[in-house]
């Protein structure tokens, strides 16, 4: 038979798809959501003290988060799962057991947050000194001036970055397979992995891989509409003209005739 | 007469200084200020009096301490020596962050949330420092709006203003926190021409209605009909000051005389 029978048999035959689809989609699908949304929402964390201590006046905050940055992001991610997931292992088995998540999600964590602390610090940084001497002159001290105003400004700006390492993340929490995990414990590559190697083509791994692409791809479009609409306000101003003095249709009916230019009462 | 009791219940603010319908200014001065920033000495002694209610314009060539004299006066920048006396107390030995709230600043370029609303960048400083509710803070906000004219603009983001609009907003939201004096860094020099008189007009009706005002700008004919004083800074220092007409009409500094040659 000709060579493309085979490519199609290798990597798009029903039946080993078949096999492995309510695996993927009861104990993959869940499983690598656990493991991404967890580390994801302790890295943003992390990620976030590491780029407001990068930018800190004091050297005792910003040496501590460029090293902890250069480390994590310079270590390959295997290299970090393997020593903290196995390295750490006889401590977490006091703690939680044999369960490899946790520390699983603790190496994904570390790693994700050294990413994000760089896009959150250069976020921040890209924020116009103005921005900060305004709400400072108003009353603001600096730690609620970069809360409250730099920080929110700063992340919006570097969202589709963010979510670029989000994707990242998803694509690295396959690593934890090299933990060693139980039947109910595989995440989506783990289970096409093993079909694939009992039923001796590729097909449960493309349809992992599909499953992937399922989390992946959305994101990337779903953070282009939230970028936007960010960056215009709510959809009310989008329907004013773009010229300035155009009456705003969103403007309260109550409004007095506009005073003339200038005309303060206050 | 606003004595030391009122000015610091003002930090909390009262009903009556929260509506921007009323304020009470205090004035204010400084003592032989110095500061430097990264070894220069950018201030090199300054002495200035602005009694309360009165509208001081400092002019000078750029570089020659303006806007950094402004910074120290709400401790922006932190002098070197000598003080800033608001309502006649030094400012040094206050919280930075509470004399701010009294300090009201207009920046040259702005300086609005972006991300915010109109309104909403009226209303966050509000109710997060003055900690009034939503309903309080809208309302004031609304009401320090119309006074500049830009109610109808309240839903709108900071980028779809003209700048003159932006910088009516600006002074909005300084004055909605009840200063007691007010601070114009080059309110009108990053405006397009025909958007400098409106913002100028609303500057002068705050003065004429008895705000304490220190503006640095380069508009000459505002420094000349608007204020009740006049200060030439150059290299640091204060060369000259006094009434608008005598500085403008009689230059006795050398240096007074070229730069009104240059700029006039």
């Amino acid at each position: 038979m000709d060579q493309l029978g085979t490519l199609a048999e290798t990597f798009f035959n029903w039946g080993s798809m078949r096999s492995a689809i309510s695996d993927l989609l009861t104990t993959g699908v869940p499983n690598t959501l656990i493991l991404s949304v967890t580390s994801a929402i302790i890295g943003t964390v992390l990620g976030l003290l590491l780029a407001v201590a990068g930018i800190a006046r004091t050297r005792w905050l910003r040496w501590p988060a460029r090293v902890y940055t250069d480390v994590f992001r310079g270590l390959p991610a295997v290299v970090t799962i393997l020593l903290v997931g196995v390295g750490l292992a006889p401590q977490g088995m006091q703690i939680w057991g044999p369960d490899p998540y946790p520390l699983g999600i603790l190496s994904l964590s570390l790693i994700a947050a050294a990413y994000f602390g760089e896009i959150f610090r250069s976020g921040i940084q890209s924020v116009e000194a103005g921005q900060l001497e305004a709400a400072r002159a108003l009353g603001f001290s600096y730690a609620s001036a970069m809360r409250l105003i730099i920080l929110p400004l700063g992340v919006r700006r570097v969202l589709p970055a963010w979510v670029n390492q989000l994707i990242a993340l998803i694509k690295d929490s396959s690593l934890i397979y090299f933990l060693g995990l139980t039947a109910g414990q595989r995440d989506l590559f783990r289970i096409g992995q093993d079909s694939a190697a009992t039923t001796g083509n590729e097909s449960a791994l493309v349809l992992a891989g599909l499953f992937y692409l399922v989390l992946t791809v959305p994101l990337t479009h779903l953070v282009n509409i939230v970028d936007r609409r960010l960056r215009h306000g709510r959809r009310v101003d989008d329907q004013g003209s773009g010229t300035p003095d155009s009456p705003s249709p969103s403007a309260p009916v109550t409004a007095p005739d506009p005073a003339p230019e200038g005309a303060a009462r206050a | 007469m606003p004595d030391r009791r009122l000015t610091e219940t003002a930090v909390t603010g009262t009903a009556a200084t929260r509506t921007g319908t009323s304020f009470s200014p205090v004035s204010l001065a400084t003592r032989d200020l110095h500061l430097s920033l990264g070894g220069t000495p950018i201030l090199r002694g300054v002495d200035l009096d602005v009694p309360r209610g009165h509208t001081l314009s400092v002019i000078g060539p750029s570089g020659s301490g303006k806007s950094t004299l402004l910074r120290a006066m709400n401790r922006l920048l932190e002098p070197d020596r000598g003080d800033v006396l608001l309502d006649g107390e030094s400012v040094l030995r206050r919280d930075p962050d509470l004399l701010r709230r009294q300090v009201g600043m207009v920046f040259q370029q702005f300086n609005l949330f972006p991300h915010m609303s109109v309104l909403r960048n009226l209303t966050f400083p509000l109710r997060k420092l003055s900690r009034l509710s939503r309903e309080e803070a809208t309302e004031t906000a609304y009401r320090q709006l119309d006074l500049v004219g830009l109610r109808d603009k309240a839903d709108v983001r900071p980028g779809r203003l003209s700048g003159g609009q932006q910088q009516r907003v600006a002074i909005a939201r300084a004055l909605v926190m009840a200063p007691r004096v007010m601070l114009f860094d080059e309110a009108t020099s990053a405006l397009d021409p025909e958007l400098v008189k409106g913002v100028l007009a609303l500057m002068a009706d705050l003065g004429r209605e008895g705000m304490t005002m220190v503006v640095v700008t380069h508009e000459m004919g505002f420094a000349r009909s608007v204020s009740d004083s006049v200060a030439f800074m150059d290299g640091g220092r204060v060369v000259e000051s006094g009434p608008p007409e005598e500085l403008f009409e009689t230059p006795r500094s050398p240096r007074l005389r070229q730069f009104l040659a240059d700029v006039l």
